[in-house]
Order: C-alpha cells, then structure tokens, then sequence
C-alpha cells in the first residue's frame, strides 16, 4: 500500500491551489454576500481544463483520474465551498451521466462543451415531495411520434438557474415505480422550460439554486439518455461519483477552516502568549488536523476504488458522510478559536461554517449514507 | 564526542558552496546533492555557516579535530585549498591577468548629458579602494555631448577620465557600451571596475563581464579589501534579501561589480582637483549599433500604489483627525512615498478606504514603514510585518507595533511628525526614488487643491488648480491621478 | 537568416528557465542564521513564467515552437514538467554534476551550448532575475555568448516581419527598441500574466512527455568553461542579514533629539537618501 500521491497529482494539487488563492480566494468574500454566481471563475476553470477533468480528451476533457478529480474540488473549496459546488456539479453530475450513459452523438453535442467549460451543466432530481425518496417522481414525460412532452417540476437543483444543459429525470412510466423514471439532457431555452424560485440560502451563497418548471416541454427522443426506465439507475450511479465531489468539497471546507484556526491562534495574543501556547487550544488544533487527516483518506481511497474500476458505492458514501461532519465539526472549532471574531463576517470562518452544513445534506443526507453504508453491510 | 556531520538532502539545493569551501570534505553526488568525503577536511567546520540552506549539521564540533579553521587563501580555485594537496584546475583563460592590473574604474552613467547620482557614490568608494594600493581612480564617460561632465566627475574624485562623444551614443545602447568598455579593459587592465545597479548598469556590465572573461557579483551593498590578499571583498543580499554573500574574483581581472543605488558616500565636490581627461574615438562595427532606439519617455506616476510603495507613512487613531492626516501628507510628499491608515483611522473617515493598510486592507512591504499613532493590533500587523525597517511613533511605550519595530519614537505623533519633516528638509534628504529629481515633478495636492512642479527636490511653481474638480482625483492620493 | 513573417513563417522560440526555491517563503532560522527550507517548494523561477507565457502567445500568433531550456539538478524536471503543461513544445534539462556551483558565467557558457546544440532559433527568452541567486546577469551574458543583440527588463514586445520592438523599463520610465532576430529579450512581470499549468497538459506532461536529459558532453561543453572550474567568481562565505532584533526607542531630551537620532538611523539603513 501507498500513500503518497504521485507527481502527477502533486502537480495538479499546487496548479488548482494556485489559481485558487490568485483568483478564487479574493473574490469568495464577495460572492457570498452577493450571491453572485462567479462567471469569471468558471471561465479561468475551464481553460485549465478543470470543468470537465475525468471525461477523455476525445471530448474535451483533461483525461485525469479520479482522486486528481477530488484534490481539485478539495482545493478549490478549500478557499470557496460554492465555486467547489459548481466545479462538482458539472463534472459528476452533467459530464459523467452522459459519458457513462449517452450515445456517440450525445457526447459530441452535449459532453464536448460541458467538458471544455463552454457551457454549464446541472442535473435535476429532486422534486418537492420527491427528496430522499428520490424514487417518488412526479414529473411526466410522454412519448408523441418522435419526441417526449414534459410536465412537472424540480426543485434545489444547483446551477439551475445558470446551466445552458441539464440531466433531468422524469416518469415514462407511471405504473412501473422506480423502474419507470427516465433521464433526459435537456438545455436552456428550450421552449417550455423555465426558471422558477431560486432559493435564499444560508451557505453556498455564491452557487445558484433553483427551481426548474417544465411545462409542455418537448424534447426530442434522442435527447433521451439511455434506454426508457433506466432513469434511477443512471440516477443513483452519478451520485456515487457526485459524492466524491460532495466529500471533497467538504474536506476542502474543512481544511480551509483549519488553515485559518492555526493562524490565528499563533497570532492572537491573550494573557502575554499566542492562544495556540493554551493546551486547550492547542490540542483541540490536534484533534482536528488528526480528524481532517482521516477525512482525507477516506475521500481519496474512494477515488482510488473507482479509478481501479472497484465498486465504490460504500467507500463513497463513508467518504461523504465522514468528510461532511468532519467540516461541520472543524468549522465550529474553527470558529470557537476565532472567539467573537469568528462570529463576526470579518474573518471567514463564519462563511466556512455555513458552506460546511449542505454537505450533510445534498447527494443524499448523512442518513441515507449511513443506508449505504448499513446495506452494504447486509443489513 | 565523536563529530558528525549530516547533510539534509531535502534542504540540499546542490550549490556547492560547501565543495567550494571544503573540497577535501564534500562532493556532489549524481542527484547534485553533497555527500561528506571526509570529516576531518581541512575548514570543514565552517561549512555548517556556510551553507546557505541549512542544510549541513555539525555535532560533537568540542572534539578537537586536529586541524585548524580554514585560511581563506586565493590559490587555485577553491579558497580552503592548500596548493600542495590539491592540483591547480585548468580554469578558463582570463584576459587580463591579475598581476597586470591595476586601479580602479567606475562606470559614469549619463542620461540625456546629466550624471547619475550612483557613479559619484562609485567614486567615493572607489577612492578608498584605490587609495589602499595606491591605485588610480578612472572614469569612463559615454555619450553624445557629454564632454562637459568629465570635470564634474574629476571633482568627484576621478584621476582619469576616458571620453567617448560620439552623435551615434546619444541614447544608451548596450552593444555599442560593451564594446567601447571592453576595448578599454583590455588596453589598460583595470583592477577594479563598479558600475551602478541601475536599469542600465545591469543589463551593460554583465555583457561586458562575458566578453573579457571576467566575473561579476551583483547588486552589492559592501566593497571591501581583504586584508592579507589584497582581493576585493564584494558583498550583497541573495534569496530576495534572506541571505547575505560574500564573494570574490580571485583569478580574473577586472573584478567587477554592480553595486546598489544610494549605499555609497559620495565625496564632497572640489572644483579644484585635476586630473587627466582622455578623449577616444570608438571603434565600433555596424553590427555593433544594430538596436535602433525609436523612443525615451518618461512615466508619470499615476496611481495610490501602497503594494509597491517604498516607503509607507501610515496613521491610526491617534492622528486624531483628517485634518491631522496633513502632517503625515507632507513627510509623504517629501520622501516620495504612500500614506496608508490603520482600520480606525479609515472608519472615523481620516482616509479612504483604499489607503488601509491590514488584514481587512492592503497587505504592504515597503523598505520602509512608520506607523503613527497606530497600536499594532494584529490585524494591522499582519499587511505591514514584513516591511523591511519599521519606525513606531507613538505615545505609549508598550503599544504592540513596538514589538514588530526596528526604531520607535515614544512621543506625541503631532510633534513629532513635523520635526521629522523639518530635520530631512534641512539636511537635505529625500526618499528612495531613482535618481529622477533633475525631471520635473507636476503633483496634485488634494487637500487643498494645490499644483506644484518640482525640480530637482525644490518646489519652483505652485497654483490652485482651478480647471479641474478634485473629484477628478481620487481623495487621499498624494498623486496626480489619470484624469 | 532572414524570415519574413508575413509569409506566416515559423518562429523558434528558446526559454530559460530556472528552478528555484520559493523565497517568499523562506524564513530565517533566528539560532543557526541559515534559511529554513522545510516545507519550501522548489517553483518555475516566477519572472521565467512570464518569458514563457510571451513565448507561447508569440507562438499562437504566429506559428513555430517554443523549447525550454533550464541548467540544474534532475530534479529540476519537475519544473520542466510544469512549464510543459503550460503549452511549450519541448523541454531540455542540462544536467550533469560537473555543471554545479556555476557562477553567471560558466551558467551563461553552459546554456549557450546548449542553445548551440538545439539549433536556430529566432528568439531567446529569459526572465530578468532568478530569486535566488538575484543576478540578473544570465540574460546579457548569455546573449553576449551567443553574440546577439539584447534587451532586457521587458515589458512589451512587438513582431514586425524580421523585427522585434521592444518597450523596456527604465528607472522613471521606459525606451522602445527595434532589434532585429536573433535576439535576446529578459522578461519583467509587467509584460503578461501567465496562464497556468492545464490539468490535461499535466498529464501528458507525466504520462507522455519525455524531458531531454543532455550532459556536458552531449553539448561538447569545455570543462574548464563549466561549474567551479568555468566560474571567476567565489563565493567565500554566506551569513544572515542581521535580523530585525528588539526594538530601538530613540532615547532623547527632546523631541527634536529624538527626531534627529532618528534620521540618523534611517540615514544609516539607506532608507532616506
Ligand atoms: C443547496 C442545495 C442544492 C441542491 N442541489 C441539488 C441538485 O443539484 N440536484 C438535485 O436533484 N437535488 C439537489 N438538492 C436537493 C437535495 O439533494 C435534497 O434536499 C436532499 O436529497 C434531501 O431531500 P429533502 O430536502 O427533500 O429532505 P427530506 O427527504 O424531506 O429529508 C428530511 C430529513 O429526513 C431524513 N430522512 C428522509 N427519509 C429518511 C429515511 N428513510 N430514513 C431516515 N431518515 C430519513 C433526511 O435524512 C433528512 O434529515 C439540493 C439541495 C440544496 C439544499
Ligand atoms: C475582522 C477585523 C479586521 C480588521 N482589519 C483591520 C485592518 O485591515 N487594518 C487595521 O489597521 N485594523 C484592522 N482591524 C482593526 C484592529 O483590530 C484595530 O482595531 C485597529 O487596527 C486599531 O487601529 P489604531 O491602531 O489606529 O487604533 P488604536 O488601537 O486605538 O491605537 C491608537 C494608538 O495611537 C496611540 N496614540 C494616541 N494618540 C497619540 C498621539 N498623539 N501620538 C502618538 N501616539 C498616539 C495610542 O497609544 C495607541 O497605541 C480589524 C478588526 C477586525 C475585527
Ligand atoms: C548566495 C549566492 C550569491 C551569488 N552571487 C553571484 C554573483 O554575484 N555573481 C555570479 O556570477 N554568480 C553568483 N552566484 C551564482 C549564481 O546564482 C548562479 O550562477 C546561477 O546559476 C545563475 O544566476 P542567477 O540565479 O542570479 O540568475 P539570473 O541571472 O538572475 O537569472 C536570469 C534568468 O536567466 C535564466 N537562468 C538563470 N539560471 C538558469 C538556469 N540554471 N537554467 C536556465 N535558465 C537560467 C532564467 O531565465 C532567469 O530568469 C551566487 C550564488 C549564490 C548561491
């Protein structure tokens, strides 16, 4: 066994933190407060060929593995958990359903400019009554010569708002249950489908999050992703490769917060001495680099299963679910260390403190990872 | 105790100073990493200082080794080597040989027929330095109409001055200066020649250095003779200031250096020294002038530019007020440089928002930073630290700035600030601005809508400026802005 | 050679580059006076980014291929690896133990020979100073080696049919300069903003690229011209600038003593002049 990484993801580790900290970092302040989606960023992004890192070449991806996949989510959230969110979105939500699932041409239309950056991917699941049970859909889709029409609506689906092509579900086939959901790639402007609400978030300001309303949506038979009734199918496997982008985006966040908590407390002077000379402090530091460290195993040996073709399901789960509440857990400490500066919107722990909650709860819950996990045990 | 020594070979860059130093004791390996031959070389006790990197640890040093602290001797090539042990190398062939040589040359760099303060800093030092050999102080002067200049530089301390006139020189050009310069090198065999380390020094001296064969340390901020060789001793800052370097020409003349702007004395002028002036037609080849210069400008500074600032004079909140922030105006006008401001300074409105200097502000590293009135809290701290010299003014001898500051006056900053004001006005001291005071200065004082054009750090015309609105400028630049 | 541009001819491009140790975050160790390296990432000598980052536009614009050439220790194809994933067509690592403790001279000898093994070239590219060693003498030697014109402290360059114009800093302000190609050219940070590294070219860069590795001999280098033997200068010892020690309170009977003992120290550091 091994635990260093090679050159390669060395390089792709200090390339991401680069840009990270000249490009991201200065402007992750702002687009919190404004919930402003960073453009910009995503452009510098995807000409570093980070929009769409694991697709092959062939289509305008950078042809990476998975765990350089997850040391460039982790970077970039390491300094802004929303744009970590968009990069995440688009290569395991968007890229990776239509890589694994579309046909030729589905990727030259579709994939090729997701993977390049030109356009902006989302994917759309989750309804208001269908959450966790994600099998629950309500929206329909209907079969006409040629063409399906599409009725419904998706709630919380990130980059909702901005994406110019979307993997969203339907019902084919009402009477089948799970095995009658469909997926389709639909794409902005499409007549019949437009944006509703976009939430008012306590964290990840800087991502957009929106409602998706379909109303006699058509959309051709060839922009359906594999066959009529492997929808959830198609579903539940992106995620397993999307909570790998959620894992590492949460350890991101968590490193983060972990960065500033031990600068500040050799900084910050009370009682004559830099609180980080405190033992209380000083260990409650130790603990949390200890629990950072393990997070990151689990999120990079989950990458690793799926480089090596492995079943990964569980890995990816255990990944989320421990890398989730290692950043809620970090950034409260971080926070606690910052005393009342923490508190204030000055420092920004406070930011790495709401970013960290979501973690627990998109791409399933931390309940429906432990499911995972609790399955995979045979239970 | 045994002694040990051990080279971390992930701090070992491969630089071979210790080899240098200790040939008998270290060697590079394939990696270009050292590796000890032998703990008992003679001078290897040194090695462990020498080491730019840390990377050579010496333990058990108590133990008497059995031989002696290296000499530093110029023989062959490296400085700890005896001749005996070790076979002199076949080393590139100099031009000029050193027991040929002799005095000590300055490069009198002109622009548009005015001198340029660093050749008379040169040439106080070259004085020194040639008086310990009882050497000769030369000059060497190129240009179109300059001619004028070689007595100025004679009254500064230079025996000879050589003149090259030529209309085809009116503007610097490197080839051309390098062949003019190298022909006089290897007719008259200098010892020493210093240039300054301006934009023009380095991009001439090292060309000229390549062409006769002769090595060249840059950027140097002490020149010394060592005393039992006789070689000089040139010594400046590398790894961006974080190490200083000791370094001699032991086999090749001249010894050449570049040396920095403003570290030199200059000698105080005497119109009645007399020396030789030398006029010579350059020979240069067509090939030779075969840059074309198309155009000299200069740039009028525009912008508040604390990150690249100088020197920073910021204020908190003992300046007390905007009107307070005047005092700070005017040692900032005086020395070239920046006003910033501690967050309570920017918040109680004494100065914009884009003059707070911090962790919520601008992070800045000038050569020189006086905080007044400022109490250091961390957050300011952390955008100023790593300024090279930090002056505290403040009325409170324990405020925390003190524990970041080189110097500190303890005292009432609206005192204080004015005198220092008065004290460089009256010993004739300005900031560290290129030496640019003989152009012209057009600035804008915004406080009180004012324009002043300097010349040559006197102020000769002030107005009102009536033309234009002081919502053309950008409050609180000290600097005419891009209207 | 005479190339007209115009004719969309190809221009070959040469970079130095350097790998250096990332000052900025070195730190002083306060007991031993040495630099603590620990932890301190060997980078692309940053003014050598924007030399490439030139060369590569240079490139698109107008056709041709850009070489990057770097003198050091093998593992200073990290670097190379580096610039590669930047967009340059083709690294050369000069490597070989009798190349160490180069001062500019021997430095500047041993890439020339190298650059004189690659072949013609139109344009040479370097950055004006390396960080550590803070000479920014390569460049001019090096062109004196080669024998072609130089400009240095770059900001903008132009290509017209053989030409280049060149705008260099000055001091207040700055020059234009026409040279013809051949020419070497030193890079300042003003001229660009390097693009970075793409996640694709780092992996070609590992997986595919392969960094020439060229001894002294395979450049038919003279070994009296290279390392400690082909160096003038030497370095006889290094230490730490002093460190910023405990604060100085300008003691005074008045404030004006205060002040006046206060200029005399600025005056002392060179910070006033
Ligand atoms: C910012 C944001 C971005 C999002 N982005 C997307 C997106 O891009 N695409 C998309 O499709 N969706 C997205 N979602 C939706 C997200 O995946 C769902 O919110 C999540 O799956 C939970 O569903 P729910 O909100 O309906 O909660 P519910 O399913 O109502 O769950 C409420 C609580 O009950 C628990 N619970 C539910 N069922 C069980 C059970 N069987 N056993 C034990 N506990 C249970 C849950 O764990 C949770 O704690 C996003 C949500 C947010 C907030
Ligand atoms: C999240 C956050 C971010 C912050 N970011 C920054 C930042 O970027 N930059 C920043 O500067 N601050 C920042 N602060 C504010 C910082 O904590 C301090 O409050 C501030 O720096 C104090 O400013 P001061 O030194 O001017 O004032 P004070 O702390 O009040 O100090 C005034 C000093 O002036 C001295 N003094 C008073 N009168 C005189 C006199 N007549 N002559 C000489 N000395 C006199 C006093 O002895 C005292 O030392 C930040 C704070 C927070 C919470
Ligand atoms: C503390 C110390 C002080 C020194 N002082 C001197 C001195 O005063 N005089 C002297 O002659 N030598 C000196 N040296 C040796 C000098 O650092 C080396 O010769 C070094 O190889 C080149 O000099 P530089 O780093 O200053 O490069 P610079 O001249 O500053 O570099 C300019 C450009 O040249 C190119 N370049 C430089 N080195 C390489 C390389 N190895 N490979 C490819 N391209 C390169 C790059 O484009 C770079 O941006 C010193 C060394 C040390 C450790």
């Amino acid at each position: 066994m091994d635990f260093r990484l090679n050159d390669e993801q060395e390089m792709i580790r200090s390339a991401v933190r680069e840009l990270a900290l000249n490009d991201i970092e200065p402007i992750a302040k702002e687009i919190d407060a404004e919930s402003r989606h960073p453009a910009e960023t995503i452009k510098k992004l995807a000409e570093m060929g980070i929009m769409g890192m694991m697709v092959s070449e062939e289509y305008g991806g950078s042809g990476s593995d998975a765990i350089s996949y997850a040391i460039a989510v982790e970077e970039i959230s390491r300094v802004c958990g929303s744009t970590g969110i968009i990069v995440s979105v688009n290569n395991s939500l968007a890229c990776y359903p239509i890589e694994k699932f579309g046909t030729d041409d589905q990727k030259n239309k579709f994939l090729t400019p997701l993977a390049s950056g030109a356009k902006l991917g989302a994917f759309g699941l989750t309804e208001p009554s269908a959450g966790t049970d994600a099998g629950s859909q309500r929206t329909v889709a209907q079969k006409e010569d040629g063409h399906y029409i599409i009725n419904g609506s998706k709630i919380f689906i990130t980059n909702g708002p901005v994406a110019d092509t979307l993997v969203i579900f339907a019902m084919t086939d009402k009477s089948a249950g799970m095995r009658g959901i469909t997926a389709f790639i639909i794409e902005k402007g499409m007549p019949g489908f437009s944006i509703g609400t976009e939430e008012d978030k306590l964290g990840i300001r800087g991502s957009q999050t929106g409602e998706l309303v379909f109303q006699n949506l058509i959309v051709p038979e060839e922009n359906r992703l594999w066959d009529e009734g492997r929808g959830f199918s198609i579903a539940m496997q992106t995620l397993d490769c999307g909570r790998i982008g959620v894992a590492a985006q949460a350890l991101g966040i968590a490193q983060g917060a972990l960065d500033r908590s031990v600068q500040y407390a050799k900084e910050r002077v009370q009682f004559g001495k830099p609180i980080g000379k405190f033992q209380a402090i000083s260990f409650m530091l130790a603990d949390m680099e200890t629990r950072v460290q393990a997070a990151r195993y689990l999120v990079y040996s989950a990458a690793f299963a799926k480089d090596n073709q492995k079943k990964y399901s569980k890995e990816a789960a255990m990944a989320k679910l421990y890398a989730a509440e290692t950043a809620m857990d970090i950034t409260t400490k971080a926070i606690q260390i910052h005393g009342g500066y923490g508190y204030t919107k000055d420092y920004p722990v406070e930011r790495y403190f709401r970013d960290a909650k979501i973690t627990e709860i998109y791409e399933g819950t931390s309940e429906v990872m432990k499911m995972v996990i609790s399955r995979a045990l045979g239970l | 105790m045994i002694m040990e020594v051990t080279i971390d070979r992930e701090l070992c860059i491969g630089c071979a100073i210790c080899v240098q130093q200790c040939p008998q004791g270290y060697e590079l390996d394939d990696e270009l990493k050292a590796v000890v031959i032998s703990t008992r070389a003679p001078g290897i006790m040194d090695t462990e200082e020498a080491c730019p990197v840390g990377a050579i640890a010496i333990t058990g040093k108590d133990t008497p080794v059995g031989v002696s602290h290296f000499q530093a001797k110029p023989v062959g090539l490296g400085f700890s080597r005896e001749p005996e042990e070790i076979p002199v190398l076949e080393k590139l062939e100099p031009v000029v040989r050193v027991d040929e040589s002799s005095d000590v040359w300055v490069f009198a760099e002109q622009r548009e027929g005015k001198l340029a303060k660093v050749p008379l800093q040169l040439m106080g030092r070259a004085r020194d330095l040639a008086n310990e050999g009882k050497q000769k102080v030369v000059a060497v002067l190129i240009g179109n109409n300059v001619k004028n200049l070689a007595k100025e530089l004679i009254g500064y301390q230079a025996d000879t001055v050589y003149v090259a006139d030529d209309e085809r020189l009116e503007h610097y050009q490197t080839v051309p200066y390098t062949t003019i310069i190298s022909q006089l090198i290897k007719k008259h065999k200098p010892n020493i020649f210093l240039y300054g380390a301006t934009f023009i020094g380095r991009d001439l001296a090292p060309r000229i250095a390549q062409r006769v064969k002769t090595g060249l340390t840059a950027d140097c901020t002490k020149l010394t003779i060592e005393e039992d060789t006789g070689l000089l001793d040139q010594t400046r800052p590398a790894f961006g200031g974080n190490i200083m370097a000791t370094i001699q020409t032991p086999d090749h003349r001249p010894q050449m250096a570049t040396v920095r702007p403003g570290i030199m004395k200059v000698k105080t002028f005497d119109p009645d020294r007399s020396g030789e002036i030398i006029q010579i037609s350059p020979d240069l080849r067509r090939d030779d002038l075969i840059a074309k210069i198309i155009e000299v400008a200069k740039d009028s500074r525009t912008k508040v530019n604390l990150e690249e600032a100088k020197i920073i004079i910021s204020g908190g909140r003992g300046v007390g007020s905007k009107e307070g922030f005047g005092i700070l105006e005017e040692l900032a006008e005086l020395l070239g440089a920046e006003v910033g401001g501690s967050r309570v300074a920017v918040e109680s409105g004494y100065i914009e928002q884009d003059h707070q200097v911090g962790q919520t502000g601008k992070t800045v590293a000038p050569e020189l930073y006086i905080a007044c009135g400022i109490s250091g809290s961390i957050q300011h701290r952390a955008g100023m630290s790593t300024s090279k010299i930090i002056v505290a003014i403040n009325k409170d001898p324990d405020a925390q700035i003190l524990t970041v500051s080189d110097y500190a006056i303890v005292g009432d900053l609206h005192e204080v600030v004015p005198l220092m004001t008065r004290e460089l006005k009256k010993r004739g001291l300005g900031g560290l601005e290129e030496d640019i005071s003989w152009f012209p200065k057009l600035e804008y004082w915004w406080r009180n809508r004012v324009w002043t054009v300097t010349i040559g750090g006197r102020r000769w015309w002030r107005g009102v400026c009536a033309m234009l609105g002081s919502r053309s400028y950008i409050p609180g630049s000290t600097r005419l802005r891009s209207v | 050679m005479s190339i007209d541009r115009n004719k969309g001819e190809n221009m070959n491009i040469i970079v130095c580059m350097k790998q250096v140790p990332d000052t900025t975050d070195v730190k002083i160790d306060p007991k031993t006076g040495t630099l603590i390296r620990e932890g301190v990432p060997s980078i692309v000598n940053p003014d050598d980014k924007h030399a490439i980052e030139e060369s590569l536009r240079l490139k698109e614009k107008f056709g041709g291929t850009v070489t990057v050439v770097s003198m050091g220790p093998p593992q200073a194809i990290d670097a190379l690896k580096e610039v590669y994933a930047m967009g340059v067509d083709d690294t050369i690592l000069l490597s070989d133990r009798a190349f160490a403790g180069a001062d500019t001279w021997a430095t500047s000898y041993t890439l020339g020979m190298g650059i004189k093994a690659l072949g013609e070239y139109d344009l040479i590219f370097c950055g004006l100073q390396a960080i550590d060693g803070d000479t920014a003498q390569i460049g001019p030697q090096l062109a004196e080696f080669l024998d072609i014109p130089q400009v240095t402290y770059v900001k903008k360059v132009n290509i017209e049919g053989n030409e280049l114009t060149v705008v260099r800093a000055l001091e207040d302000g700055h020059m234009t300069v026409k040279v013809p190609m051949p020419a070497l050219l030193t890079a300042v940070k003003e001229l660009n903003r390097p693009r970075y590294p793409t996640m694709g070219g780092i992996i070609k860069a590992y997986r595919e690229h392969e960094t020439k590795v060229w001894s002294a001999s395979d450049i038919e280098a003279e070994p009296a011209n290279i390392g400690l033997e082909g160096s003038p200068t030497q370095v006889k010892r290094t230490f730490a600038p002093e460190p910023r020690g405990k604060v100085e309170i300008i003691e005074g009977d008045s404030a004006a003593e205060m002040v006046s003992g206060l200029v005399d120290k600025l005056k002392e550091k060179n910070v006033v002049r």
